[in-house]
């Protein structure tokens, strides 16, 4: 029997694994104390949980404990990742270089950047949604800093030649930062074979708690400072001061156990029942697959339906399927998403995608369920949608004179 | 967001979805929106001579619940009405009528387009002045 609704939004959020959630109950009552309170038991009993996770979290993505700071989430990370070098290596230069298709928490921290007097290139990326080394290379300056590139993309799930990307930057000396929240947990990530400076990544999308996650800081080869963005206890080597969240630490560190222990099972399980809703999607008349087939998460994949909107496609199944749309038709703009326009769509096709997200308790039946839901929910809308009505008897779209907004 | 009942009555039972035969004489079609702003709505309006009351409407949107709705109360609200009538239907009627919170009030604008249009397109089939309309505020 199915139960709804379905999930399948999981580059959203994820939920917490039940075991998770038995590892971290202990930290809210009994262990209650404060990672920094030396002299007494309570405190020696967190700061003991807080070394374990920290050992579960680098292990995950082949770091040394002392490399992990422990932030409230990916956003803090790109805060601190990119403003923190930018302050730090101020007397090196003041040029940093990102691509278009980053998380807005590594955007916006970019655009904050340039207000203040620093200077940012945006890298096009290429239409399966993949940086061009080549490119980077020649954006690479004597006043560059930082290359802020992300490991996977949320919208489409592409994943960047990290290997390339850092060989560039070690050649030229220049820093090497990752927002790798879609990666990390989902496949294999390490730092070192990477070659990846700093890193951000969130306990949420691995099946742990909300609101912690961590920054990877490189100590040797090279060693790497960020000015902190906070002022107060500290805490983590002083660059991130602020009472740690003990439970939500615990969390995440076996979050991060558990991903490790089972990624390969996972991977192997999860990417066949994508590859199923792929194929029988991609079946559907006038259906797009966006963003690279080949380097791309194995949970993740992102369709349009041209001809179909797709907030009005959602509303078809979504009391019973949670999936999200690149169409924004909330926003006073009716902007699509960046991310899908970046890669060269038409307005058109952006405003018909659907991204599906699949996780660890995903099943067969879920999948099925959700094939014949969008199908028959395309096709209902292509019947009252005038532009199929156009399409099917051959009408050029192009030739007529829309009334833009 | 969650959607009004009525919106989803519209959007599961959409009332007169199809086509007229444009090339009629008596078949007014108005067609607004882009596919790149994510909404599109034909709507066709099928006019009695004798009496000069809208007997058909019809319509077809590419775009949101909001907008498949709007258009879909709109074909309603035209069959029995007068061409006079049916320029006085404000967007804001539609609004209220289908609860659209502020970010959907574009839907009921370009409901309220169309149909001008689909009048205007029949009246200069049939030799009369296009009527002229305020420019819509919000699209």
């Amino acid at each position: 029997m199915l139960k709804f609704p379905i999930y399948l939004d999981h580059n959203a959020t994820t939920p917490c694994d039940p075991r998770v959630v038995d590892a971290m109950i202990p930290y809210f009552t009994n262990n209650f104390g404060n990672a920094a309170s030396r002299n007494h038991p309570f405190g020696w009993a967190a700061e003991e949980a807080v070394d374990y996770a920290r050992e579960q979290v680098a292990k995950l993505i082949g770091a040394d404990p002392k490399e992990i700071i422990f932030t409230s989430g990916a956003t803090e990370g790109d805060n601190l990742a990119i403003k923190g070098v930018y302050e730090m290596y101020a007397s090196k230069g003041n040029h940093i270089i990102t691509c278009n298709i980053e998380h807005k928490a590594v955007l916006d921290t970019c655009k904050h950047i340039e207000k203040e007097g620093g200077e940012v290139t945006y890298l096009k990326v290429k239409d399966n949604g993949l940086i061009d080394p080549a490119e980077l290379e020649a954006a690479i300056k004597p006043t560059t800093i930082l290359i802020a590139i992300m490991y996977a993309n949320n919208e489409i799930g592409t994943i960047n030649p990290m290997r390339e990307i850092s060989a560039i930057a070690r050649k030229h000396g220049v820093l090497l930062f990752s927002d790798a929240v879609q990666a990390v947990g989902k496949i294999p990530v390490d730092v070192n074979k990477d070659g990846i400076d700093l890193m951000a990544f969130t306990a949420h999308k691995m099946y742990g708690p909300k609101g912690v996650g961590a920054l990877y800081v490189r100590r040797k080869n090279p060693r790497v400072k960020v000015t902190a963005q906070m002022d107060g206890g500290g805490h983590e080597r002083g660059m991130r001061s602020g009472t740690l969240n003990v439970p939500g630490i615990v969390g995440f560190g076996k979050a991060c156990e558990i991903c490790l222990a089972e990624m390969e099972e996972e991977t192997k399980r999860v990417s066949k029942l994508r590859d199923k809703l792929q194929t029988e999607l991609m079946k559907v008349e006038e259906s797009y697959l966006n963003g690279d087939k080949e380097h791309k998460l194995p949970h993740v994949t992102n369709i349009s339906f041209k001809y179909v909107e797709g907030e009005g496609l959602l509303m078809g199944f979504n009391k019973n399927i949670a999936l999200s749309s690149g169409s924004a038709c909330t926003s006073a703009s009716l902007e699509p998403s960046y991310v899908l326009k970046a890669l060269g769509l038409g307005d058109d096709l952006a405003h018909s995608s659907l991204r599906f997200g699949l996780g660890r308790f995903t099943t067969e039946d879920q999948i099925d369920y959700t094939v014949e839901q969008v199908r028959n929910t395309v096709n209902k809308l292509r019947e009252m949608s005038p532009l199929w009505e156009m399409f099917k008897e051959g009408i050029d779209m192009n030739s007529i004179e829309w009334a833009h907004h | 967001m969650a959607y009004s009942e009525k919106v989803i009555d519209h959007y599961q039972n959409p009332k007169n979805v199809g086509t007229l035969d444009k090339s009629k004489a008596n078949v007014g079609t108005g067609l607004v929106g882009a596919p790149e702003c994510g909404d599109v709505m034909r709507l066709q309006i099928e006019v009695d001579e004798a009496t000069g009351v809208i007997k058909d409407a019809k319509f077809k949107t590419f775009g949101c619940g909001s907008a498949i709705a709007s258009s879909s109360l709109a074909t309603e609200w035209l069959k029995g009405k007068s061409i006079d009538e049916a320029i006085t239907i404000d967007n804001m009627t539609i609004v209220e009528e289908l609860n659209l919170p502020p970010v959907k009030i574009h839907c009921s604008v370009l409901a309220e387009d169309a149909i001008k249009a689909a009048i205007n397109d029949y009246r200069q089939k049939n030799g009369l002045e296009t009527l002229k309309f305020e420019e819509s505020v919000i699209h």
